[in-house]
């Protein structure tokens, strides 16, 4: 089995759980909801400016909808001690690491495209000229999102304040990706196509490799004995 | 409940411990030098032209914006690097007590620079580049912190505060790229053709600019003094406890 293959099959257990629970994505995605629901009510309706404000509705509702999958990413594997088990298999810790990378990945992809959905529909937006372009900044960004994501998931587990100190130490890290991915959907909300937001997207694309590679470095180092 | 820290040798650090004249001579040289850039800043730098007296609060501003996001952070991010390499307890130390010193640098960058602000731009705050980076900065550095408080002491704290502290260093830049894609109103002291200052303000400046990074120098030892002391203490008492 390759290197690949092997963090495929620990994403695989992660999905299977997932698909035999329904815990993660669907308490994900009504949270995503309730974010964009709640946004509604402090936005003026008809107000002029409701393009420049709808794609910071859609980020917001992603970022907290996305916290709650990475809070039960290795909490998850605490209960019976599943981590132990995870560390002693025969594989190198990066292998770990990109398993559980490649599961949230999966989780928050999903649940961003669903979310979308749910707001283009109540926000208007023409889904079908917007969805593929849409779908790959919700891509890329899920990348960035669950590369620190993963890491700080693994760091804040065995933490007493674990859930509310992922949040704290993941938001700061995340601006530059929720900054480009709200300016990029900002162009494509507007009708202007990918192009208009290429520097955007550059910058999450350089943002997705850069941390992709540094987490898998230093992983090793939060779950050492 | 016993702490990894437990595994280190009582001996490394005994001579930090120790207090030593030097200490003593750099803090009295911290208070002496604070005490004339308040002198110089306040009272003999000429007033300026535009701005008014208020602009006298650049010469604490600035400086503090260097302490923290220069040797501050660029020393706790360093050091981290050597605690994950040498798992030497003392770096750690450090990187904390340089993250702290840079958290509260920047407090005092965020605070000087709105009242500063308010009469020159007419807004407290706005969304610029430097600004901006600066605040998120501020948001990454007290996250190590809360990450370090809700940890015990010892190896395991270490290894994931190093780790954060690696991930946020290197955020840093990218932040400020990614915000830089605004326009910027902050003045820009430093261009291609150099200082754009009085030569008086320059010399006031660059003093304060010593004499924080004085005070940086003295506060880390202290305080790094201070961590070694403490975790000393704590495996004293565990000795105690085992006998």
């Amino acid at each position: 089995m390759g290197f690949l293959s092997r963090s495929w099959a620990i994403a695989q257990k992660d999905i299977v759980a997932e698909l035999r629970t329904r815990e993660t994505v669907i308490s994900m995605l009504l949270f995503g909801f309730l974010v964009i629901l709640i946004f509604n009510f402090g936005i003026e309706p008809g107000l002029r400016e409701e393009n420049l404000v709808k794609p910071g509705v859609l980020w917001a509702a992603f970022t907290f909808a996305g916290i709650l999958g990475l809070n039960r990413s290795f909490a998850q594997e605490k209960e019976n001690d599943c981590l132990q088990g995870l560390l002693l298999c025969p594989v190198d810790r990066a292998v770990i690491y990109l398993g559980k990378f490649f599961g949230n990945l999966v989780f928050t992809a999903i649940m961003g495209v669903v979310v979308f959905i749910f707001f283009s529909v109540l926000y208007n937006v023409d889904l079908v000229g917007a969805l593929l372009p849409m779908v790959l900044i919700l891509l890329l960004a899920s990348v960035g999102f669950s590369s620190v994501g993963t890491l700080f998931s693994s760091v804040s587990v065995g933490l007493k304040t674990r859930d509310v100190l992922l949040s704290i130490l993941l938001f700061p890290v995340m601006v530059p990706v929720i900054l480009a991915a709200a300016k990029s959907s900002a162009r494509v909300l507007d009708g202007d196509g990918l192009g208009a937001g290429s520097l955007w997207l550059g910058l999450l694309v350089v943002y997705d490799v850069v941390f992709l590679a540094i987490s898998v470095m230093v992983f090793d180092y939060t779950v050492e004995e | 409940m016993t702490t990894e820290g437990a595994s280190e040798p009582l001996a490394s650090t005994r001579s930090f411990g120790q207090r030593s004249m030097w200490v003593d001579v750099l803090g009295l040289l911290s208070l002496v030098g604070v005490l004339v850039a308040l002198y110089l800043a306040l009272l003999w730098a000429p007033t300026e032209a535009v701005m008014g007296d208020i602009q006298r609060i650049f010469y604490f501003h600035m400086p503090s914006a260097w302490v923290a996001l220069g040797p501050a952070f660029t020393v706790a991010f360093v050091c981290s690097i050597i605690y994950l390499v040498k798992r030497d307890l003392r770096y750690d130390r450090i990187a904390a007590a340089s993250a702290e010193i840079g958290v509260m640098f920047t407090t005092i960058t965020l605070v000087t620079g709105p009242i500063w602000a308010r009469p020159i731009w007419g807004a407290y705050w706005t969304w610029d580049p430097r600004l901006t980076t600066t605040l998120v900065l501020w948001f990454i550095y007290v996250a190590y912190l809360m990450l370090r408080a809700s940890s015990a002491p010892g190896h395991k704290r270490a290894r994931l505060s190093s780790v954060f502290a690696i991930v946020g260093f290197v955020d840093v830049p990218v932040v400020f790229m990614s915000i830089r894609w605004w326009r910027t109103i902050h003045p820009l002291l430093i261009s291609g053709k150099g200082m754009s200052l009085d030569p008086s303000m320059e010399f006031v400046l660059m003093f304060s600019l010593g004499v924080f990074t004085l005070l940086y120098v003295y506060l880390l030892i202290v305080r790094v003094r201070q961590e070694d002391l403490k975790s000393r203490v704590d495996r004293l008492r565990q000795q105690l406890l085992m006998r």
